[in-house]
């Protein structure tokens, strides 16, 4: 395989990985967004942490996974993302710190105080990582503040302020929507009784306001400054994001659509699939798959709309980094190509498995009868 | 404190936090396996309720496992940017392959364990259970592997062109030497850990007469495994020392407080007041032959004491300059073949020049004193290596005589009767964790100035990140963390306390036969 290919496999498999953590942990993170409002009394609160209880650990190494493939793979943009949004980063990590724990540690005393505690927390481990998720994606169109020197060390002026700007903002809560409908349509397809009713009833206004957010930073990103490349480069140099001219210029990160129609099919699907979760609601298999596509849509749209850029620098253009630029070696990527090859459809295969071991609705009077064995 | 301290206390507070709940999860997940194969061969349901009871206890500390964990997957980019610029393309290999190979099975395999009792069959339970154990494992290969590389850069070269070290020979990087003696040492010590919780919680519940059958069962467990393992942290031990002595001769002499070289056979100081300033041991008492054994496995090889080694430190600053000075003529032209040429044949030296960046950022004007005042960063902080070292092989030795002793009184079946015995076990219970954060700080300390040995100075691997910012979330992870492991302990106090009947929700069941075997 050439190095040229390999760079473009490795760039979509970042964007599998993120989809894949997307739908799949996703729904982890709405239901404990929707905790403490679709579950009122400690029971029903504990059938809905119950639903993701077996399921939710292994989820979560999709984003442990996505991290550690962003580093084997994409190591200038694991340094440089992660340390330029320090601060939301270190947010993000105790966010998702509270999860194992909350999940784990709540139910096992029986003080309501102690569980009404972990059920916020369990909350907050869910509303912080969807937003910052969020934010973060739409700072990449905004651009951010860092530079290279010589030994390539970054040297960045980014701010939790700064990375608050009103875009990002907008794209940070269609994240949150996007979580929030797809958790609910989880809690449709697993909760019962009093639960379920209340999801049923959020999924049409957490999709709505997905779709009006995406159309709205749509809109937007037409009148931001996206970054083109002057000159075309090599796709098969070595990684050095200090090779190349990059102008900003109004309105690019439309470009890749404006020349190849048929990606309008990313943004197309994210719609539909928050469509489908309304029309299908009643029917909560069919609406689970529509609201997995959203992320499916929504982060497609996001990768192809910024290719070849991964993270694109607004005070210093040229040293954006790109798909041919910022990657790990061509053996790197190759020997790890190899390992995802083979594992990732192991790891696929007993996921099915667990997911099928584990089928059919939480029950009320099930945890009631047999309280220890569940959170 | 500049961000260099910061970053780096930040980075051992977390880790050394992450490795108080590890060896328990190592170590308690290859007994639960092992109960559970009792279990399911015997037929006999007290071993089934002896793997929820201790799974309660598992659960709760992988919970604090996993959240503690989430941090050093992510740190490394946002603490120590330039680190992961400049090794991500070998070190980041093996944390990828971390959680595609081994995390993910874990995690997903630890919901059956919990909750797929009445949803499995007995066996297909076990091996879940046994996948779970035998993940956990492979996981702390994967990041020792990482983490060996650290210690012996092997397979990795450095290009021009990227400003990095990348990655020739991933077959070298997987079958690092180091890497496989750390493995086993590690694992070893977190089998020690477990049998040792579950021989001092037994122990605790046999000196109150209460559950007296499932303790004296999970007793017999622990002492055997745990003798085979403290057994084989002591061996296995002295094989990390022995890969040390190959590529970390600086680490050796540190840990001995051997200021000078000692002739072949060198003897090992027993005790000793290391004196970092006059560059000296006090007091010492030696026995002839035993280092020269441990660092070489031969009679006849001198081991290089630290003064020497910084003579060494500073030849080979000497060559990094030339190296460094090749680097800067290459950027200036890249297709300029004679300096790179220059720089291949220094590359392996360019680390030490860059020890001198702490002392001047225009490194190649260096001046001799420079060379020498960076040539004597390379000595770690002895007395702390020297101490550390000393409790660590002594906390190794007690737990073989306990284990010894237990496994003795389990074939004699007098447990029960020697209640001194059962009060040693008890008191046991925090020195494993002591052994291995001391283990770990004679690993990562003892490596100090560099971050990646020989290669990276790790003062210069941190982000270029506000000092504020690290100060904000060093003291944000100290009381965060400090909170999630009261909370911790309270409740495996908690369930302790309560006791398997409480913890299960209904009697433990008699220790008779109550099902053939088979499915």
């Amino acid at each position: 395989m050439s190095y040229e290919l390999l760079r473009l496999t490795w760039w979509a498999l970042l964007g599998i990985l993120l989809i894949g953590f997307a739908a799949l942990d996703g729904f982890d993170l709405g239901a404990m967004i929707l905790l403490p409002f679709v579950a009122r009394s400690d029971i029903e609160r504990r059938v809905v942490i119950n639903t993701i209880g077996p399921v939710w650990e292994g989820n979560q190494v999709w984003f442990i996974l996505g991290g550690g493939a962003i580093f084997a793979a994409w190591p200038m943009l694991y340094a440089a993302s992660f340390s330029g949004f320090y601060l939301a980063m270190i947010l993000l990590l105790g966010a998702l710190i509270l999860r194992p724990v909350g999940i784990k540690f709540r139910s096992k005393v029986d003080d309501p105080n102690w569980r009404r505690s972990w059920d916020w927390l369990l909350f907050v481990s869910g509303l912080v990582p969807s937003l910052i998720f969020g934010v973060a994606i739409g700072n990449l169109f905004e651009g951010v503040r860092f530079s290279f020197d010589a030994d390539l060390r970054m040297h960045s002026t980014i701010t939790l302020l700064s990375l608050l700007n009103p875009f990002a903002l907008v794209v940070g809560l269609a994240s949150l929507a996007m979580i929030a409908l797809h958790g609910a349509c989880w809690l449709n397809l697993k909760a019962t009784g009093a639960v379920r009713a209340r999801v049923y009833g959020i999924i049409p206004a957490a999709a709505i306001a997905f779709a009006v957010l995406f159309a709205i930073a749509g809109f937007w990103v037409a009148q931001l400054n996206g970054a083109h490349l002057s000159v075309p480069m090599a796709h098969d140099a070595p990684s050095n994001p200090l090779m190349k001219t990059v102008a900003l210029i109004r309105g690019a990160w439309l470009m890749n659509f404006r020349g190849e129609p048929i990606l309008w099919a990313a943004p197309v699907l994210a719609f539909a699939g928050a469509l489908f979760a309304i029309l299908l609601r009643s029917r909560p298999g069919y609406a689970f798959i529509g609201s997995a596509l959203v992320p499916l849509g929504a982060i497609g749209t996001v990768g192809l709309s910024l290719f070849p850029f991964l993270l694109p620098s607004s005070s210093d253009p040229n040293a954006s980094l790109t798909v041919w630029d910022a990657s790990s070696s061509k053996l790197t990527l190759a020997i790890m190509l190899g390992a995802v090859a083979i594992f990732l459809p192991i790891v696929l295969a007993y996921t099915a498995w667990v997911y099928r071991v584990f089928k059919g609705p939480v029950k009320p009077e099930n945890i009631v009868s047999e309280s220890k064995s569940f959170y | 404190m500049d961000i260099v301290e910061l970053s780096r206390l930040q980075f051992a507070i977390t880790a050394l936090y992450h490795f108080l709940f590890v060896p328990l999860t190592l170590g308690l997940s290859i007994l639960l396996g092992i109960m559970e194969t009792v279990y399911v061969m015997s037929g006999r349901a007290i071993w089934r309720d002896m793997v929820k009871f201790w799974g309660t206890l598992f659960g709760i500390n992988f919970a604090m496992g996993v959240a503690t964990g989430l941090t050093m997957e992510f740190q490394f980019g946002t603490n120590w940017a330039y680190y992961s610029h400049y090794v991500g393309d070998v070190f980041g290999a093996p944390l990828a392959l971390e959680g595609l190979m081994a995390f993910f099975l874990e995690a997903t395999f630890v919901g059956l364990f919990f909750f797929a009792w009445d949803r499995l069959s007995r066996i297909q339970h076990l091996i879940a259970t046994w996948a779970l154990a035998i993940a956990t494992n492979f996981s702390a290969l994967w990041i020792l592997i990482a983490n060996g590389w650290m210690q012996y850069p092997v397979g990795a070269h450095f290009n021009v062109d990227t400003m990095r070290m990348e990655m020739t020979d991933f077959s070298a990087v997987l079958f690092n030497p180091v890497a496989q003696a750390k493995f086993v040492h590690t694992v070893s010590a977190g089998y020690v850990t477990g049998s040792v919780f579950v021989l001092a919680i037994s122990a605790y519940y046999l000196l109150r007469g209460r559950h007296r059958e499932l303790a004296r069962r999970s007793m017999t467990v622990a002492a055997s495994f745990g003798l085979a393992s403290a057994l084989s942290v002591v061996v296995l031990g002295d094989e990390s020392g022995y890969m040390a002595g190959l590529n970390q001769k600086m680490k050796i002499a540190a840990i001995e407080a051997m200021w000078n070289t000692e002739p072949a056979p060198a003897s090992f100081t027993v005790v000793g007041l290391p004196n970092l300033a006059g560059r000296k041991t006090e007091f010492a008492v030696k026995v002839p032959w035993v280092l020269g054994l441990i660092a070489t496995r031969s009679i006849d090889t001198p081991v290089p004491g630290i003064n020497q080694l910084v003579d060494i430190a500073a030849t080979r600053i000497k060559s990094g300059l030339v190296a460094y000075d090749a680097l800067l003529k290459v950027r200036q032209n890249p297709k300029d073949m004679a300096a790179r040429a220059t720089l291949d044949a220094h590359s392996a030296d360019l680390g030490y020049a860059l020890l001198l960046k702490h002392f001047r950022s225009d490194i190649q004007n260096a001046t001799p004193a420079d060379i020498a005042n960076a040539a004597a960063t390379t000595i770690p902080n002895v007395p702390v290596l020297f101490w550390s070292f000393r409790i660590m092989v002594g906390l190794g030795f007690w737990f073989i005589a306990l284990f010894g002793t237990a496994f003795w009184l389990a074939g004699w079946r007098r447990l029960e009767t020697h209640r001194s015995f059962l009060w040693a076990s008890l008191l046991t219970l925090p020195l494993p964790w002591l052994a291995a954060e001391l283990g770990w700080i004679v690993a990562e300390y003892g490596r100090q100035p560099w971050v990646i040995e020989d290669v990276l100075p790790t003062a210069l691997g941190v982000s270029s990140t506000d000092a504020g910012n690290v100060l904000f979330s060093l003291i944000g992870f100290a009381l965060f963390y400090s909170t999630l492991l009261a909370a911790d302990l309270y409740l495996l106090q908690k369930y302790i306390r309560l006791g398997p009947e409480e913890t299960l929700g209904r009697p433990v069941s008699a220790p008779s036969v109550t099902h053939a075997i088979g499915v």
